[in-house]
C-alpha cells in the first residue's frame, strides 16, 4: 500500500504518540539511571527546571521533559523515573524501557552512583544491549572521593565501549562536559562500540533463528536481538506485546516514511 | 507469508527448553560477572573508609526495638511545630481578611449595588477564599518543609524498612509504606507514586488504601479539633503536646486502617502473597535549604492551597445562595441541613457537617471554612478569629461536644476521597470498578465507624 497519510506520517506524528511535542528542539536525549544516583539534579542542573529531587526510590515515577542547547542545537531531556533493571515488569521500568527501545533518543545517558558502580553497571548494561549511543555519567565523584574510592573513568569508557563523564551534579561539576560528549555521541564524532553480552554459542544461535521471525512480524523492530533475548528469557510482557501487535505498532511508527527533512531522524538513520 | 507471532513465541519456548532451566540464572550471572570485571579495573580504594556516620544512624532508626518509636516520635514532633506554629499567624490572617471583607462591602454598598452582588462577591466568594487562606496556610507552610526535609535527608526509605514487616503480613508491598507517606502530602500523589510497586494486585491494594492517611488537606481539620477540643482540656503547658499527641494518635488509626484493610483485601476480592523486593538505603544526604522552601512552599504548599481557593470561591458563592434564598419559610441551607440532620445525628455529627463534606467533595480543604460558613450563617458580620472564637461559635452556639469532635476526626479520617483523587484512581486503574470501589468502601467504613462510636459513646455518656 503507497497510499500516504499526512496524519501519521514524519516524525511529528510518531512522537506525537510518545507524548513529546517536539517543538523547535533538534535532538532528543534520555536521562536513565539508578534511584538515587542523582539523575533529577543532573536534569535540573541541565534544564534549569526544578524538578523535586527527593533523596528515596521512586520519586520520579512519570517521565520529565525539558530542554537546554548547545551550541546552535537545541535537545529535549526526556527524564525516565529511576530503575534498577529494564527487565522486570513494574509500570516505572516499563516507561523507561518503551521510550528507549521506541523513542528512540538519539543518545540516552545513563546516570550512575559512583560509590556504589558495581550495582549501577548492571542497568547501564542493559541499556547498552539496547542502544548503540550511549554516555555514562558517572554522578556523586564527590561522595566517592570521600569514601576514599578513586573511579578511573577512561578505564570504564574503554570497557563499556562508550564515552564515560565524571561528574558532581549538585554543584554543576563536569556537566559542560557531558553535554559536549553528549552532543560528540549524537554528531557521529566520538564512535561508539558498546560493550554486549558475551553470549554462548548455543544462545547466539537460538537469538539468530529468532531475530528474523520478529522482524518479519514487526517490521523496522529497533532492536530485535534484544526482544529475542527477552523472549528466551520468557519476559511476559514481551510476549504480550508480540502477540497483541503492540510490538508491530510501536515499530511501523518509527521506520515508515522517515524523511529526510529533520536533522533528527537522519542521525537515528545512521545509526541503523 | 509472515511468521506469525504465536509461532514465534512457541519457537522461543522450545528454545528456551533446549537452554535448559538454569538459563536465565546464567545471563544474569554472565551481567553481574562483566559488571564485577568492568569495575575491578576502573574503581580503587585510596583509604580505608572513614568512621560510617551513615551506618551508626542507620542501625539507630532502623533498630528493631528504637525504630518505630523514634519513627512515631519523629511524626509527632511534625505536628507539634505545625500546631504550635499556625495559631497566631492563622489569626493575623483572619483578622486582616475580615478587615477587608468589611472595607469591601462598605465600598460596594456606597456604590449603590445591589445587595445580592455585595453577598455574592463579598460575604460569599471573598470569605470562602478568606476562611481556606487562614485555616490551611499556616499548617501547611510549616508541615511541607519538615516533611520535605525529611525526604531528602533519606529518611522515607527507612520508614519503609521499618513498616516492612508489618505490610508483609497484611500482603501488601513493603514499598507500600513510602506511597502511604506521600499520601501526607496528597492522597492523588499518593496514588500516582504507587506506580513504583511491581505486582498490580499489591498496587491496587496501594491505591485502595491510599485514602486512610490524612492529606494536607485534612490535616488543619485535625489541627483546629484537637486544638479546640483535647488541647482545651489540659493546662496550657502541656496543651499543644496533647494537641499533637491526638493527631498523632487519629494518624496511627489511620495506618492501623491501612494495614487492616489492606489485610482484608488480600483475603477476599485481592488474594496473593506479598512479593519480595529490594530496597535501597540511600546515604543521607544535607537537604539544600533553599531548594526545600521552593519545592515546599511553591511547588506543594502553593499548588495545594492554590486549588483550594479555586474550589473554595464557587464554594463560597454557593454557600452564600444556599443561605440566602428561601423556599417556604427558611432558607435552602437551612432545608438541607433539616435533612441531613437526622443521618448527621446517627453518625454522631450533624446535618451541617454533612452539608459541608456535600460540598467540600471537590476538594476536602474547604470542609472547615463551609462548616463556618453554615453555622455562621448568611450576612452577619464576623469577628470569628483564631482557635478560641472558633470554639464559642461550635461549642457554646451549636451544641458541639468532645464526641462531635472525636466523631468529626474520624470521619475526616475515613471518609471518601475528593474528587481529584477519585480521578487520578480512574487515571491509575483505569477501571469503572476499583475507582468505584475506592471511593465508596472509604465512605461506607467511615460511616459504620463513627456510627459505632457515637452509640458507644452516648450509651457510655
Amino acid at each position: 500500500m503507497s497510499a500516504h497519510n499526512c496524519e501519521t506520517c514524519a516524525d511529528r506524528a510518531q512522537l506525537a504518540q510518545m507524548g513529546i511535542d517536539f517543538g523547535r528542539c533538534d535532538h532528543v536525549v534520555a536521562l536513565a539511571g539508578n534511584p538515587n544516583t542523582g539523575k533529577s539534579s543532573v536534569f535540573n542542573a541541565l534544564t534549569g527546571l526544578r524538578q523535586h529531587v527527593g533523596n528515596w526510590t521512586g520519586k520520579t515515577v512519570t517521565r520529565a521533559e525539558g530542554a537546554f542547547s548547545f551550541g546552535s542545537k537545541r535537545f529535549k531531556l526526556v527524564d525516565l523515573p529511576g530503575t534498577y533493571s529494564l527487565l522486570s515488569a513494574s509500570q516505572d521500568e516499563e516507561i523507561s524501557r518503551n521510550f528507549l527501545l521506541f523513542g528512540k533518543p538519539d543518545c540516552t545517558v545513563v546516570v550512575t552512583d559512583a560509590t556504589a558502580l558495581e550495582r549501577n553497571l548492571n542497568l547501564v548494561l542493559q541499556v547498552l544491549e539496547i542502544t548503540d549511543r550511549a554516555v555514562v555519567c558517572v554522578n556523586l565523584m564527590d561522595e566517592a572521593a570521600r569514601k576514599g574510592l578513586e573511579v578511573d573513568v577512561r578505564s570504564l569508557s574503554r570497557d563499556l565501549g562508550v564515552p564515560t563523564v565524571a561528574t558532581v551534579a549538585r554543584k554543576k561539576q563536569g556537566l559542560r562536559d557531558l553535554v559536549s560528549t553528549v552532543a560528540g555521541v549524537i554528531g557521529g564524532d566520538i564512535r561508539t562500540a558498546p560493550l554486549r553480552l558475551e553470549a554462548p554459542a548455543e544462545v547466539r544461535e537460538a537469538i539468530s533463528s529468532l531475530v528474523p521471525q520478529i522482524e518479519a512480524i514487526a517490521p523496522g523492530v529497533p532492536n530485535a536481538r534484544w526482544i529475542a533475548l527477552r523472549l528466551l528469557d520468557g519476559d511476559h510482557r514481551v510476549r504480550e506485546a508480540l502477540l497483541s501487535g503492540e510490538l508491530a505498532a510501536l515499530a511501523s511508527h518509527q521506520l515508515d516514511h522517515a524523511p529526510a527533512e529533520s536533522s533528527r531522524i537522519k542521525a537515528v538513520a545512521g545509526a541503523l | 507469508m509472515p511468521a506469525s507471532a504465536q509461532a514465534v513465541l512457541d519457537r522461543s519456548d522450545r528454545l528456551r527448553k533446549e537452554l535448559g532451566s538454569d538459563f536465565r540464572d546464567r545471563m544474569v550471572t554472565a551481567v553481574y560477572e562483566q559488571a564485577r570485571s568492568v569495575v575491578a579495573r576502573s574503581v580503587r580504594e585510596t583509604a580505608a573508609p572513614k568512621w560510617d556516620f551513615d551506618q551508626r544512624i542507620d542501625r539507630l532508626v532502623t533498630s528493631r526495638w528504637l525504630g518505630l518509636p523514634i519513627m512515631t516520635a519523629l511524626l509527632g514532633l511534625v505536628f507539634w511545630v505545625t500546631i504550635i506554629g499556625a495559631n497566631a499567624p492563622s489569626q493575623m490572617l483572619a483578622n486582616a481578611f475580615f478587615a477587608v471583607e468589611g472595607v469591601g462591602a462598605g465600598w460596594f454598598e456606597s456604590l449603590g449595588l445591589p445587595w445580592w452582588l455585595t453577598g455574592i462577591v463579598w460575604h460569599g466568594v471573598f470569605r470562602g477564599l478568606a476562611w481556606v487562606v487562614s485555616v490551611m496556610l499556616p499548617p501547611m507552610a510549616i508541615f511541607f518543609p519538615v516533611f520535605t526535609i525529611l525526604e531528602d535527608l533519606g529518611y522515607l526509605p527507612r520508614v519503609a524498612f521499618n513498616l516492612d514487616w508489618l505490610f508483609r503480613r497484611a500482603g501488601a508491598h513493603g514499598k507500600q509504606a513510602l506511597t502511604m507517606a506521600m499520601g501526607f502530602g496528597c492522597n492523588a500523589a499518593g496514588i500516582t507514586s504507587t506506580r513504583i510497586i511491581d505486582s498490580p494486585r499489591e498496587r491496587l491494594l496501594a491505591i485502595l488504601t491510599n485514602n486512610f492517611v490524612p492529606c494536607n488537606g485534612r490535616f488543619p481539620t485535625l489541627i483546629m479539633l484537637a486544638v479546640i477540643f483535647v488541647a482545651a482540656a489540659f493546662p496550657p503547658a502541656l496543651a499543644s503536646i496533647a494537641a499533637a499527641g491526638s493527631v498523632l494518635a487519629v494518624v496511627l488509626l489511620g495506618v492501623a486502617f491501612t494495614l487492616a484493610i489492606s489485610w482484608a483485601l488480600s483475603r477476599t476480592v485481592l488474594s496473593g502473597e506479598a512479593s519480595a523486593f529490594t530496597l535501597e538505603l540511600p546515604p543521607y544526604r544535607r537537604p539544600s535549604i533553599l531548594r526545600i522552601l521552593y519545592t515546599s512552599l511553591i511547588d506543594r504548599t502553593m499548588f495545594v492551597l492554590g486549588r483550594a481557593m479555586l474550589t473554595a470561591a464557587p464554594a463560597g458563592a454557593v454557600i452564600w445562595i444556599l443561605a440566602n434564598v428561601s423556599a417556604g419559610d427558611s432558607s435552602l441551607a437551612d432545608h438541607a441541613i433539616a435533612a441531613l440532620g437526622p443521618l448527621g445525628n446517627a453518625i454522631g455529627l450533624d446535618g451541617v457537617i454533612l452539608l459541608a463534606y456535600i460540598i467540600a467533595i471537590p476538594a476536602n480543604e474547604i470542609v472547615v471554612p463551609t462548616m463556618l460558613m453554615c453555622y455562621l450563617g448568611a450576612g452577619m458580620m464576623m469577628d470569628i478569629t483564631g482557635y478560641d472564637a472558633i470554639r464559642a461559635v461550635l461549642v457554646d452556639q451549636h451544641g458541639w461536644t468532645l464526641l462531635t469532635a472525636i466523631n468529626l476526626m474520624l470521619f475526616s479520617l475515613l471518609h471518601n476521597p475528593c474528587a481529584t483523587t477519585i480521578l487520578t484512581i480512574w487515571k491509575e486503574t483505569r477501571s469503572g470498578k476499583w475507582t468505584a470501589l475506592g471511593g465508596l468502601m472509604p465512605l461506607v467504613i467511615a460511616f459504620v465507624v463513627c456510627f459505632v462510636t457515637a452509640q458507644v459513646g452516648r450509651l457510655l455518656g
